[in-house]
């Protein structure tokens, strides 16, 4: 009996000790996490029923923000449309580019590694302000694609790919699309984990490389392209630089992406509630998709044993 | 025979195809580099060449001189004290938190681990107007503090992926380690953090990537152009309604380029698997 009290009083101690080293390695995120996560989400929630400028303390409106955006606010409506063109476009585009390469860059050659190195450098320095710069001049009216165009006789005075509101927006959809290198990375290292064997038997089988791509490639590669498609999508309606530096949003509010509207509102207008409100409903947009997303998977996603991935 | 000859030009059409697509997704970073050198006249005349007629270096000369009596000199030295600082903060403390969340028993780990995946996937949006009201009232605002103290709260990405390393070791290692005395400060300082190397590379490189790349923190919290980094200082630079000397433009387009492809060059491998095992995007 005291022996088992003294074994009990040990534990404890042990216990009390790990509690204690646990919650002290931890306290870094912890803090931070309270910090920099939870107050602010509670103080955006919060601010998303205000008028508040930054100045004078907020001003209670209650729903009035998020009737606003959906009723009156027809900027608003144009920017959910450009992010969404934006998003069911480029997404897509750039995942088929990413997995096409992939497929091309995962056979044994020479250079492949080199190969994919070089297919990888548009991602790498595709969210920098150099290459929006660069983007804007090779896009401009006396761009690059204007003057190949004139070379070859296409055309013969430059169009203003950025200024003219049917184009613009396929500039940044094109940019995002150059960037397929991250993706591409995450398929090749997927495609290196489909055993060779299955080629061979389906090789035996007397299918060619068309139905080994759609019926052994494709379905092994679907939990890695249900993870490339929520990631791309999620960044996809955050996407900001883009329109900021290259189109301002403009012509015609035709490229003013969700993020950048948000910021506007807040940063430029100090109308900070509506921008908390904005947040709100971007969090929502984006929970629905993914749970969507999610759900779908069922469908089309092929687990070879099921919850490993 | 036959056989062999249909591979080789396979092989052929393989890697003229690869040649052609891949010059056509570098067409516009080779063409950035060569209107660096160009003259002004070969900016408009000859857009698309890759090539300058002249190479002119003074693109350099006059673009390192920036603007408003300030030069590149200290947007970059701005840029490397931020990023550095950044990647130290993040890399230091997510190795802590990672080894709280891998390798010690605590009450209330899971739902914490939880709450650490679910901020993850939270868009900073909604973060952002409160941090920037909160870093106001505290006088942060024309700073590098809102760029550099949160780093130091660990980054739920590397959390995540020094953790995968971590559980990679085998926990005998801790074991008899602890046998000789060591308490947890002791484990991770000496079996852990030797064996983990390769992911706090990883880490490193990202986050110096990111921050040096970042436009939207020092846009948000950087007014006085002595406090820009080089990102910034690069859109004001370009802004169109200003520009008169395009060509020093591309030329500083370029050397804030040179950073982040020498990272590329020298550490490649971990570049490459951060993004292949992890999905850490790049």
């Amino acid at each position: 009996m005291v022996f088992a009290k003294g074994l009990n009083k040990q534990r404890k101690r042990r216990n009390d000790y790990n509690n204690l080293a646990g919650y002290a390695f931890i306290s870094p995120w912890l803090i931070g996490f309270i910090l920099f996560t939870v107050i602010p989400i509670g103080a955006s929630f919060a601010l998303s029923f205000t008028r508040y400028d930054l100045v004078s303390p907020p001003k209670w409106v209650g729903l009035e923000n998020y009737k606003t955006m959906f009723l009156h606010d027809e900027r608003y409506m144009s920017a959910l449309k450009a992010t969404f063109s934006y998003v069911f476009v480029a997404v897509p585009l750039r995942l088929i580019f990413a997995l096409f390469i992939a497929v091309l860059l995962v056979k044994d050659r020479k250079m492949v590694s080199a190969y994919r190195a070089a297919f990888y450098i548009p991602s790498l320095i595709g969210g920098s302000v150099a290459v929006a710069v660069m983007w804007r001049q090779l896009f401009g009216a006396n761009g690059a694609l204007n003057s190949i165009l004139i070379e070859l006789g296409i055309i013969d005075k430059g169009i203003g790919w950025i200024g003219n509101p049917h184009t613009a927006i396929w500039t940044l959809i094109l940019l995002a699309a150059w960037q397929f290198g991250s993706p591409m990375l995450i398929f090749v290292a997927g495609l290196k984990q489909i055993p060779t064997s299955y080629y061979e038997a389906a090789y035996i089988d007397g299918a060619n490389s068309w139905q080994r791509f759609i019926r052994i490639t494709i379905p092994l590669l679907t939990p890695i392209i249900f993870f490339n498609f929520i990631m791309q999508t999620i960044s996809g309606f955050m996407a900001f630089t883009e329109s900021y530096l290259i189109t301002g949003g403009g012509p015609f509010d035709k490229t003013l992406f969700y993020a950048l509207y948000l910021f506007e509102k807040a940063f430029k207008f100090y109308d900070m509630g509506y921008g908390c409100a904005m947040a709100w409903v971007l969090l929502l947009i984006i929970g629905i998709f993914t749970a969507l997303i999610f759900k779908s998977s069922n469908y089309w996603v092929y687990y070879e044993s099921k919850g490993e991935w | 025979m036959k056989k062999r000859k249909k591979g080789y030009i396979s092989t052929l059409l393989y890697h003229t195809f690869i040649w052609i697509f891949g010059f056509f997704m570098l067409y516009p970073v080779l063409w950035l580099i060569g209107s660096s050198f160009k003259g002004d006249a070969d900016i408009f005349q000859r857009a698309h060449h890759l090539i300058p007629t002249q190479w002119e270096f003074s693109n350099y000369i006059e673009g390192w001189k920036g603007f408003g009596g300030i030069s590149f000199a200290v947007f970059f030295k701005n840029s490397f004290i931020v990023a550095t600082l950044t990647t130290i903060g993040q890399v230091v403390s997510s190795a802590f938190v990672a080894y709280g969340f891998s390798r010690v028993r605590f009450k209330g780990k899971k739902i914490l681990f939880g709450c650490m995946i679910i901020t993850m996937l939270l868009p900073s949006q909604v973060l952002i107007i409160p941090q920037y009201i909160m870093f106001s009232k505290l006088g942060w605002i024309n700073s590098f503090k809102p760029l550099i103290i949160p780093a130091f709260f660990g980054l739920p990405f590397f959390i995540f992926l020094m953790m995968q390393f971590i559980q990679g070791i085998p926990k005998e290692l801790d074991e008899s380690a602890k046998i000789d005395g060591c308490n947890h400060m002791g484990i991770l300082l000496r079996i852990i953090i030797p064996l983990l190397v390769p992911a706090l590379m990883t880490s490193a490189i990202f986050a110096f990537y990111w921050r040096w790349q970042d436009f939207f923190g020092p846009l948000l919290y950087l007014q006085t152009p002595g406090k820009y980094t080089v990102s910034l200082a690069l859109r004001m630079f370009s802004d169109p309604a200003a520009v008169t000397n395009w060509g020093a433009m591309f030329a500083m387009s370029v050397l804030s380029l040179v950073p982040v492809i020498i990272l590329f060059i020298a550490f490649q491998r971990y570049i490459v698997e951060g993004i292949s095992t992890s999905g850490l995007k790049g």
